[in-house]
């Protein structure tokens, strides 16, 4: 089973209403600071990206689905600085500090790091990963989408594409696992796979039957046929 | 570690519901315990409003369309080729071209969140983090396209690129005709943000 973000094929959403090119970045000055709160206590480095990810995914579904894109984002992050201790739920109820200098301070980003902290990155690439199973052109089919260490944990293998027959593209060396790194399991790099399915395995009723969509998988989500 | 709360008192409920009253709300108090920095901020969102943009992946694109060695190089390892012009950063460490042909369109979704690559196309339009986007790229892109305006021939395949991983895909677009001699800087102009995402093609020249 699967959460409540995991969209992909999901019927009943309705048109896509696009922007124009001009359209300013952010519609609104709160969304600008929902993302700036979020990356600036992202840095405080309490959580990794795969745990901040599976907070938004681990919101109430009543509330993921009305939710706009950054009050999922507000949301997430106030939950996890409670759950890092980093806030109190008091605090949050009364609004104000309470009197404790935090232990966290010292990691405060400064402006002058910005620069440097957005454009230096994180890459996920590991020189220590199992060797790959599999080599371009292969056959294989793909798991349940469950995460196989916590029950309702994180994965990158979405319902649409589970348990279907796919065709490995390339492999793209070890990458960290976010089934475990979102848990605090560790990075346990694997084998990071580019997989084609044909659109006729994965919908009843294909556009077009010479259409494909890749995903990127890990070597666990795999089983050769 | 805390890996589950399937509970109904999320520690957000105590916040105001007013997105903007709620944004507040914990901006000021992580000011006020002095977790983050009012300038800090500020250069964050500076950062994304006027340094990075989809102005970055379109010189990417202008160049790959006039140099045949650059755009081997980024259709081979693209993360080299857009660090070589001095992109790189958070949400594009791993970077992967995927070029349009006369038989193949490209077209880039992250159904489970909203992946995109930041350091090339900056911050993605709201249209790409709506339900309506993730949900049906997968299953209907040439409906979607239409949406955008694109209608393909049957002729044309579509490839959908989900960004379930780290990886993040720039669509090179097709250099449209009647472009040559064309300067970098005016070339760069036809790339859209559109074309680079695959919900639409380079801009004809005027």
């Amino acid at each position: 089973m699967t959460r409540i973000h995991d969209m992909g094929g999901r019927f009943g959403d309705g048109p896509v209403i696009p922007e124009p090119l001009d359209a300013p970045v952010f519609s609104k000055e709160w969304q600008a600071r929902a993302l700036a709160v979020t990356l600036a206590a992202g840095s405080l480095g309490l959580w990794t990206l795969d745990a901040s990810r599976h907070s938004r995914e681990r919101l109430l579904p009543s509330d993921y689905a009305v939710f706009s894109y950054y009050e999922k984002w507000i949301s997430a992050l106030c939950n996890m600085l409670v759950e890092h201790r980093a806030l109190s739920r008091a605090e949050l109820k009364s609004g104000v500090a309470d009197d404790q200098p935090s232990p966290l301070q010292a990691r405060r980003l400064a402006p002058e790091k910005v620069a440097r902290v957005l454009s230096s990155g994180g890459p996920t690439e590991r020189e220590n990963g199992p060797r790959p199973r599999f080599s371009a052109g292969d056959l294989i089919c793909t798991g349940s989408g469950q995460n196989q260490r916590i029950s309702g944990g994180h994965s990158r293998l979405p319902a649409y594409a589970a348990g279907k027959k796919g065709r490995i593209i390339q492999c793209y060396g070890a990458h960290v696992f976010p089934d475990a790194n979102a848990h605090g399991l560790g990075e346990a790099p694997e084998p990071l796979y580019c997989v084609a399915f044909k659109a006729g395995e994965l919908w009843a009723h294909p556009e077009h039957p010479d259409d494909e969509v890749m995903l990127d998988l890990w070597q666990s989500y795999l089983a050769p046929i | 570690m805390p890996h589950d709360s399937d509970n109904h008192d999320q520690p957000h409920s105590l916040l105001p519901s007013d997105p903007a009253l709620r944004v507040k709300a914990l901006e000021t108090l992580l000011i006020e315990k002095g977790l983050v920095d009012s300038e800090t901020l500020d250069e964050i969102i500076d950062t994304y409003q006027t340094k990075i943009g989809p102005q970055n992946g379109a010189q990417v694109v202008a160049r790959a369309w006039s140099d045949g060695e650059f755009r081997d190089l980024l259709l081979r390892d693209a993360t080299a080729a857009v660090l070589e012009m001095g992109f790189y950063g958070r949400q594009g460490e791993h970077i992967v071209a995927v070029e349009n042909t006369d038989d193949v369109h490209n077209l880039v979704v992250c159904t489970l969140c909203s992946c995109y690559p930041w350091p090339l196309l900056g911050i993605p339009p709201g249209w790409y983090k709506s339900d309506a986007y993730r949900a049906r790229a997968v299953r209907e892109p040439r409906k979607v396209l239409a949406e955008f305006g694109l209608s393909l021939p049957d002729s044309v395949a579509v490839k959908v690129w989900d960004s379930t991983a780290e990886i993040r895909y720039l669509v090179l677009p097709q250099r449209p005709a009647g472009t040559e001699g064309w300067t970098l800087d005016d070339l760069a102009t036809l790339a859209t943000r559109d074309a680079m995402i695959g919900t639409g093609l380079a801009e004809l020249p005027t």
